[in-house]
């Protein structure tokens, strides 16, 4: 169990340097067109979120508590309706400002 | 240790801290949603530049990635801390909980100097709107770091004075969803703030 933990960790610590290490060398070198490494560095950081989830909180479907999966999707529903909302108000709001 | 060969008063022990940590949980999600607010601010700010500096002047590709390393390791060694209390290794879970406090204020040392920096060459948050915005989501997260080192600090000495009994085990538990969070929050950071700012 203890093996099985650690080796958990560096699993995770693993797929997070490389998940780090795309995005920051993409901005160092300039090797791909700024929309192209744009896209790139949301998907590393979304399958980012994704591994500390998994391998540093541990969060899976079947030890996590119920209740505590349910809060994380209330959230992020949450934050999907706060932070969209945000951006269609002000994005609309800055193109009547300019016409 | 399977729930069958709990006693009583450890069943009792077991669910209190699940509780506990699902309260916990709930105050890291309503932490996510401030997060996740600061980040639209500042994203809808990144125009607001007033004529000022952007982030291009101000944001050093070194700096960000050197304090994404401290942080990533300080998340896997107080993993290693967590393992520790497991096996019920006193010692070793006050090492690594050093180590990790060590990473944590290396991390808030590179901030406060760029912080510094900034407001030395006129980029204050009082500079331009977007600046206020990467000042407050910026900061927001350094402060739970330092929050998070005093903590590590005080659990430190509880697991020195009280050792490792059921409920610094807990806290311990707990100390570890915030820290680790914190490094997700940073994932956010570096790829919302640094690394399009100088893209």
């Amino acid at each position: 169990m203890e093996q099985h933990g650690l080796r958990n960790y560096l699993i995770g610590f693993v797929l997070a340097v490389v998940l780090s290490v795309i995005p920051f060398w993409l901005v160092a070198t300039h090797a791909l067109p700024p929309q192209r490494t744009l896209l790139i560095i949301g998907i590393a950081a979304v399958l980012q979120v994704l591994v500390h989830l998994r391998f540093f909180l541990h969060l899976n479907f079947t030890t996590t508590p119920k209740e505590n999966l349910l809060a994380l999707v209330f959230t992020a529903l949450l934050i999907f309706i706060m932070v969209g909302g945000s951006f269609w108000i002000m994005f609309d709001l800055h193109q009547r400002m300019m016409t | 240790m399977s729930v069958a060969h709990m006693s009583e008063h450890e069943r009792e022990e077991a669910e209190t801290r699940e509780q506990r940590a699902l309260g916990f949980w709930l105050y890291l999600m309503g932490d996510a949603v401030i997060f996740a607010l600061l980040f639209a601010t500042y994203a809808i700010m990144i125009p607001g530049t007033a004529g000022g500096p952007t982030g291009k002047d101000l944001f050093d590709l070194n700096n960000a990635a050197l304090e994404t390393v401290l942080l990533l390791v300080s998340s896997t060694t107080f993993g290693f801390a967590s393992l520790s209390v497991r096996t019920g290794n006193r010692s070793a879970v006050i090492g690594w909980l050093a180590v990790t406090f060590l990473l944590g204020a290396g991390f808030v040392f590179l901030e406060v100097r760029e912080f510094a920096g900034m407001i030395a060459k006129g980029a204050g948050p009082d500079r331009s709107g977007f600046l206020s915005a990467f000042f407050t989501l910026v900061g927001t997260h350094g402060v739970h770091v330092t929050m998070g080192l005093l903590w590590i600090v005080i659990l430190s000495a509880q697991v020195a004075l009280k050792g490792l009994t059921a409920p610094v085990a807990s806290r311990l538990y707990r100390l570890g969803l915030f820290w680790h969070f914190l490094d997700i929050a940073w994932v956010g950071i570096f790829s919302i703030v640094y690394l399009p700012g100088l893209l």
